[in-house]
């Protein structure tokens, strides 16, 4: 394949291998089994959440309110298996997470798509909504005491092993979840119609509306769709921490859009791909682990972020439009 | 009964009312297959909410429209897709960032209901497709890197791949350049003798005479004309659309000793134009011919300063004009009408007095402040003098018509009191009534001892304004002919020679 340095996927990537030579210089132990399972492991919940929010952008919308719709489900369904159903397994608990963040997010799709209300104007409500509903009616409360299902699955590994030092490095099943949650994105994006009628509305809403595509429930389907993997990487979430933190997550969304956005997804709508979208989180978690690594104190975490942005995002652009002005 | 006698659809008495005005009166035709019919009529004339009633997206108030046999008292947008009735809109409602297949192919794939991606099923359709129109455009290729005129194709294939019966056309041709035209009316004629119908919305006249068997003429919700196309020619056209009678008067002859205005020497810019020189006197209309891509539209920006030529000299009342800076054109006192309006000329949101004072801005200050209500009654003055048909000032220039539009524009630069004016495609998407009052306000100008060039492709306009026109070729002036002595059909054979 041609290499096209226009395209953000490229540029991330060639980021990406940059940063990974020059930390396996500084520290040699960089390239070690440790550093790859704590990025996957650092990827799972931010990359669910990525890939949610690509959807909606390439749906020609934004989501902002998706890690308080996490939290709120994350919490709540901690909570009900702390009271009433200790005994149920992981799964039943994820799927009640799911459900949780599906009326959450059904609730943001019924003001977009059935009243038609700007999408950033009705997330930025929700996300405060969410957050204090759950935080005044729900609990505010610490739950460091995880009922034993969800302990369960935090204990599930698919790879365990030890270092020459001594040291233990693992990867939870949760990883599982990720790849399940990209495949089942991709399939919906590429091989279906409904996939294809996401794309359409984010190129032009009023020719999707034309052609008889269901503009509102595709809105609403994607909705409820984001609202379902942030309950989903919620409860995950909640899982691996051992501790659900009722003022957790809220906060994390402008990180994620930001990864969404550096892996070539434009805020625009009508484009994105899934490998842009894991690319970017990977870069962001690299970042995030690495920095250390690097003798870079972690507050310059969200200066390096911040430039990795506007370099990642602003670069293609510079040079499309150069291209455009060449064409004129 | 067959096909061949029955008409394919059948429009009685169709009659809509918008808050009590009366948009479509009792309008009735018959479109056959393969036929092509030309809808004539100004703007407002009703034929936008014809269209829409075809569609479906409107209800009339009244009709009776029979489809194939099929009587309907309305149509839903549904019926009238699944009857083959298919709009091509101006803006063509594609998706810019699919592939040519994939435009291609939704329609087609959503109507019959399909919920799986089938790639290989929707490349064969939009190959078979762009086969059948005889145009070859890359598959893969994401819609937003295409021209215009393959844009338009693409939409065209689009109605075709979900089995159009009748295809209708709006304003198709606003947009394209003289050869895409020609393509165009190509395209329609295979389409034609595919068993395909065309309603074909245009005010551009030779045109419509050209490709259609049947012409019908809409003027204020009432059909005012309908025949055969033998049977009209531009002028017939036109009267019926407006009304009245448009005969274009002939630009009063230029006093001799109007002292020279404008001077043009060697001026170059490359890959663009070359050594171009000429003059303009006081009072003189000068024409500017040339095709898209002659170098017309770089020349008039170089003119106005919008591109830096590469050498040579403008001067003005024997004062150089500093290149490249369209500001200094602009003090030196040439105002410039771009090509494009609305992306060029205008600020569609802001309202109409806005839109004309802005150009006055620092004629109005008082010290740090600006004199609003003088600067109101300036530009109102303004307005009215070029009779803009405007209900509120205050209300956002988008909501005019083109003539209108392209007038706020012109008030603009007349309020500065410039000593000439660079108009670059005057009356592009203006309608026939407007376009000769505009060419009327460009005669009177020049009466007043201003200045004008006019860049157009549009013959009969230089001909109806220019005392002088000069023909432009692949960037150079290749023919300097005097107005009143030359015919339509000598130009466009110099032009395209």
């Amino acid at each position: 394949m041609k290499l096209d340095l226009t395209r953000n996927e490229t540029l991330v990537a060639g980021v990406i291998l940059a940063f990974c030579a020059i930390a396996a210089v500084v520290d040699p132990g960089f390239l070690s089994m440790p550093t790859l399972t704590d990025l996957l492991r650092g990827g799972i919940v931010l990359g669910i959440f990525a890939v949610g929010a690509m959807l909606v952008l390439v749906s020609g919308g934004i989501d902002v309110s998706f890690t308080a719709v996490a939290a709120f489900a994350m919490y709540t369904t901690t909570l009900l298996l702390v009271n009433w159903a200790p005994g149920l397994p992981w799964w039943a608990a994820f799927l009640v997470a799911m459900a949780i963040g599906a009326l959450l997010g059904a609730f943001n799709g019924l003001f977009i798509a059935g009243f038609g209300l700007p999408t950033l104007i009705v997330t930025l409500g929700t996300l405060s909504i969410f957050r204090g509903f759950l935080l005044t009616f729900v609990g505010s409360k610490l739950i460091s005491n995880l009922p034993p299902g969800m302990r369960d699955f935090s204990r599930l590994m698919m790879v365990r092993g030890t270092n020459a030092d001594g040291s233990f490095y693992s990867l939870p099943w949760a990883f599982a979840f990720l790849v399940g949650v990209v495949v089942v994105t991709w399939t919906i994006l590429y091989r279906t119609m409904l996939g294809r009628a996401i794309f359409a509305m984010g190129g032009s809403m009023e020719s999707a509306r034309r052609i008889g595509i269901p503009v509102r429930a595709t809105q609403f389907f994607v909705y409820v769709y984001v609202g379902t993997m942030a309950g989903l990487a919620g409860i995950i979430h909640a899982s691996m921490a051992r501790v659900a933190n009722p003022f957790d997550l809220v906060g994390l969304e402008l990180s994620v859009i930001a990864a969404v956005v550096l892996g070539g997804a434009r805020l625009a709508g009508g484009y994105g791909t899934l490998t842009g979208t894991l690319l970017g989180v990977a870069l962001i978690v690299l970042v995030r682990n690495s920095l250390i690594v690097l003798g870079i104190p972690s507050t310059w975490q969200s200066v390096a972020i911040g430039i990795l942005i506007l370099i990642g995002t602003g670069l293609p652009a510079w040079q499309a439009k150069r291209a455009a002005a060449r064409a004129a | 009964m067959t096909a061949a006698d029955e008409p394919l659809i059948v429009m009685r008495g169709v009659t809509k009312t918008y808050a009590g005005i009366r948009a479509l009166d009792g309008v009735g035709f018959a479109i056959r297959e393969g036929e092509a019919v030309s809808l004539a009529g100004e703007n407002g004339s009703g034929k936008s909410t014809l269209i829409k009633i075809l569609a479906g997206a409107e209800e009339p108030d009244e009709a009776s429209i029979t489809v194939a046999g099929e009587s309907f008292a309305r149509l839903t947008p549904r019926q009238s897709a699944g009857a083959g009735i298919m709009v091509i809109f101006q803006d063509f409602s594609l998706f810019p960032n699919l592939s040519v297949a994939e435009n291609i192919g939704f329609s087609a794939e959503l109507h019959a209901g399909h919920r799986l991606v089938d790639r290989g099923r929707v490349r064969a359709l939009a190959a078979r497709t762009l086969e059948r129109v005889g145009v070859d455009i890359p598959l893969d290729a994401r819609v937003e890197t295409l021209s215009v005129a393959h844009k338009q194709l693409v939409a065209i294939c689009r109605a075709l791949a979900s089995d159009a019966r009748l295809i209708i056309m709006d304003e198709p041709t606003t947009a394209l350049t003289e050869r895409e035209v020609r393509v165009l009316l190509g395209i329609i004629r295979r389409l034609k003798a595919d068993g395909v119908a065309v309603l074909f919305v245009s005010h551009k006249l030779a045109e419509v005479l050209e490709v259609c068997e049947h012409v019908v003429v809409l003027r204020n919700g009432r059909k005012v004309a309908e025949g055969p196309a033998g049977e009209f020619d531009a002028a017939s056209l036109a009267r019926h659309m407006t009304g009245r009678d448009v005969a274009e008067a002939l630009p009063s002859p230029l006093a001799d000793g109007a002292p020279r205005l404008l001077e043009v020497r060697g001026l170059s810019k490359a890959g663009a134009f070359a050594d171009i020189g000429f003059e303009l006197h006081a009072g003189e209309v000068l024409g500017i011919a040339g095709l898209l891509g002659s170098g017309r539209t770089p020349l008039a920006k170089a003119l106005f300063g919008l591109v830096a030529p590469d050498a040579g000299r403008v001067t003005l009342d024997g004062r150089e004009v500093p290149l490249g800076d369209p500001l200094a054109a602009a003090a030196a006192g040439i105002g410039y009408v771009p090509e494009d309006r609305l992306t060029e000329g205008l600020f569609l949101t802001q309202s109409i007095l806005r839109n004309v004072g802005i150009g006055r801005l620092e004629a109005h200050a008082q010290g740090p402040l600006l004199d609003v209500a003088g600067l109101w009654r300036e530009a109102e003055e303004w307005l009215r003098r070029l009779a803009v048909k405007a209900p509120d000032p205050a209300a956002p220039v988008r909501s005019l018509s083109g003539g209108n539009q392209q007038r706020v524009v012109l008030a603009r630069w007349l309020a500065r009191g410039p000593r000439m004016l660079l108009l670059n495609g005057p009356t592009v998407g203006v309608d026939v009534g407007s376009k000769a009052e505009i060419h009327g306000i460009i005669r009177d100008l020049a009466g007043r001892g201003l200045g004008v060039v006019v860049i157009s492709d549009d013959l009969p306009e230089l001909l109806a304004t220019c005392h002088r026109i000069l023909v432009m070729k692949e960037g150079r002036i290749t023919d300097d002919l005097p107005g009143t002595a030359t015919s339509e059909a000598d130009l466009a054979h110099r032009l395209a020679s």
